[in-house]
């Protein structure tokens, strides 16, 4: 599996959101996006699935522009589980599940369907569920449903936006156990946008630091998640500690004229990234190729 | 483990034979009313003696003309069956294409009117009734039934376009649709309020929909849209489910939401005016039979689709029985009746719903 994201800017009615997002991530591994409210993480996304289109830019998987990809056999390759899902007519969480594997359908799948819903719905231990109304669920279970759904797709790039939000503690951290699981042993390539930032740093492959429409820092944790680049992109005072060789965040203050700050960074153009291109590799091996050579903007 | 396995599945298709038994029931109880309905008239003809007429008819029987047998045989094959047809299939079109329509813009309150066929339809009525103006040469019975059929259709082509120049989301297209609504509404009102009192009496009833004019004529277009069209809509359920998840997710289970939308839209909207020129704006079916099927049965459209159909068929039937048997000899519109019992029948549903469905 290879995506590979090339000079990608996207605008909404002519405000740009993205701006000159190069990247390639290269083999199965566990993606986290991060960034402020706003940043762009989303749009990203979605303009991997094609649910949006890029102003300009190129987006490849395996070679192959998705621009030019049928939204039939890109859904076998690229699975999505949103922030929300309406659940305006509730079907029971079997049938829920079952769409995802609607670009697979044929006739006569039906049982075979059956047990893939239902492995997948062991593997996120919700089986006891399968045949209760998705919409008398708890939150939290709503979102293991929503992705169960993603995974049954079995798709080889998994996009999650904020798939563990409205888990507590333990469920966040038993979910994104699961996501990194199946990274390493059905070769997929996760790509999860976060606010959590230390579960990103403890299970991670890699990171992406956006901030204001392109991507601001990439690589290990320890590359992405230092003092200086939280406080550029989120405007807060942090200290990271080290916990098991993975970063860990305590936050501080946050900075009471970063607004003004940032936007004269802004002006000055310091804080403008590199268009450069950010080679992500495999969770497996350890050689991360970093071209992007980044100062503190403030 | 592979038990477990193995009572899903048999958990599951448990849960499926509950809801095949749904619409099998409803579809017996549509044979049972149409055999009902067809003993109701002048001449008497009994219960069991309907089914044996209907399959020797089919059976290319022929009697000697005059005969008490040719007399029960045109009656029933002539006068009472159309009706009951027209009935069974219009009920069935209009109850699909509500529930269709309230997966595609994911809002319990459509009906298969939500884009403005109705008023479009009637608007057509009127100036074929006030003006003396059709698409027909002639302003016979095809000329009001012409005029219903395409502009009825006037505001759909208008919603289409609009989708493709604004790439409308579901909830613009319905607006519009609410706005040509009114134009066409002002203009039908403006025609009546201009003419005689008998004309505007023809073209008021025209709007609460009536069963009164059936023929063997109109059925044959009215069957093969009306099945075309639950046919494309009961291959595609599946789709009409993923819709329902929002564009975002259909989009990424492989479907083009707006393709399919669109799609639909025109296909219901041909439905809708195929049946309601013959048989005026019947209201009310298309909002309450998938509510009613969706309460029993659940909201997976593999099934919603088919059973709102028979359920709505059998539904509208009943209804007729009723408008036609409440103040016999005479009878009333079955548009009225069926919101007379429609909407009782609808609040207690909701009252007594403990199971959030929609």
């Amino acid at each position: 599996m290879h995506l590979k994201i090339d000079n990608v800017e996207f605008e909404y009615s002519s405000v740009p959101v993205l701006r000159d997002i190069c990247l390639d991530v290269d083999g199965a591994q566990f993606v986290s996006i991060l960034g402020p409210n706003g940043v762009g993480k989303s749009t990203l996304i979605h303009c991997i699935n094609k649910i949006l289109t890029p102003s300009k830019g190129i987006v490849t998987i395996d070679g192959n522009d998705v621009k030019e990809t049928p939204l039939k056999e890109l859904a076998k390759q690229v699975g999505y589980v949103p922030y929300t899902s309406g659940d305006t007519f509730p079907l029971t969480v079997v049938d829920t599940v079952l769409m995802g594997r609607h670009p697979h359908s044929r006739w006569k799948s039906l049982d075979r369907d059956l047990d893939i819903v239902y492995d997948t719905l062991r593997l996120m231990g919700i089986a006891d569920l399968a045949m209760r109304p998705f919409n008398e669920l708890s939150a939290g279970q709503r979102q293991k449903v929503m992705l169960s759904r993603g995974l049954v797709q079995e798709p080889n790039i998994l996009l999650l936006d904020e798939p563990t939000s409205n888990l507590d503690v333990r469920h966040q951290i038993e979910v994104t156990k699961i996501l990194l699981d199946l990274a390493r042993k059905k070769n997929i390539t996760i790509v999860m946008i976060s606010h959590d930032l230390n579960i990103a740093a403890k299970y991670a492959d890699n990171m992406i630091l956006m901030y204001d429409g392109s991507i601001f820092a990439v690589g290990k944790p320890y590359d992405v998640l230092t003092e200086d680049n939280l406080r550029t992109v989120y405007g807060v005072d942090s200290m990271i500690i080290d916990d098991e060789g993975r970063p860990h965040v305590i936050l501080r203050d946050s900075i009471e004229d970063y607004e003004e700050i940032s936007r004269k960074a802004k002006n000055s153009g310091v804080s403008v990234p590199l268009a450069d291109v950010h080679v992500l590799k495999s969770g497996f091996s350890d050689k991360i190729r970093m071209k992007a050579e980044r100062k503190s903007g403030i | 483990m592979d038990d477990a396995k193995v009572q899903l599945r048999e958990g599951y298709h448990r849960y499926t034979f509950r809801k095949i038994l749904f619409i099998a029931l409803c579809i017996a109880l549509a044979i049972i009313a149409a055999g009902y309905a067809a003993t109701l008239g002048a001449r008497e003809i009994a219960f069991f003696d309907v089914y044996r007429i209907i399959f020797d008819h089919i059976g290319g029987m022929t009697y000697e003309i005059g005969s008490i047998g040719w007399i029960d045989d045109y009656v029933i094959w002539n006068q009472r069956l159309p009706r009951i047809l027209m009935a069974l299939v219009a009920g069935a079109g209009l109850a699909i294409g509500g529930a269709a329509m309230q997966s595609l813009i994911k809002n319990p309150l459509a009906d298969p009117y939500t884009t403005g066929i109705s008023s479009g339809a009637v608007f057509g009525v009127t100036v074929a009734l006030v003006l003396g103006m059709s698409f027909a040469s002639s302003i016979s019975q095809y000329g009001i039934v012409l005029n219903a059929f395409l502009l009825g259709l006037a505001p759909v082509g208008v919603i289409v376009l609009v989708s493709r120049v604004n790439n409308a989301s579901p909830a613009t297209m319905i607006l519009a649709g609410i706005a040509l609504s009114y134009l066409f509404r002002s203009l039908s009102t403006l025609l009546m309020v201009s003419t005689d009192a008998d004309t505007v009496a023809a073209a008021y009833l025209w709007q609460i929909g009536t069963l009164e004019n059936a023929s063997w004529s109109g059925l044959p277009l009215m069957f093969c849209v009306t099945a075309a069209g639950s046919l494309f809509l009961m291959f595609t359920s599946r789709q009409l489910n993923i819709l329902t998840l929002g564009d975002e997710s259909a989009k990424s289970l492989g479907l083009n939401a707006d393709n399919y939308r669109v799609l639909c839209l025109v296909l219901i909207a041909v439905m809708t005016a195929a049946v309601i020129s013959f048989t005026g704006i019947i209201g009310f079916i298309g909002l309450v039979s998938p509510h009613v099927v969706r309460s029993l049965i659940g909201s997976d459209n593999k099934y919603v689709i088919p059973a709102s159909m028979a359920f709505g068929a059998m539904f509208l039937l009943l209804a007729d029985i009723v408008a036609r048997t409440v103040i016999a000899p005479s009878e009333l519109p079955v548009g009225i009746i069926m919101s007379f019992i429609g909407g009782p029948l609808f609040l207690y549903i909701i009252i007594r719903q403990k199971r959030e469905v929609w």
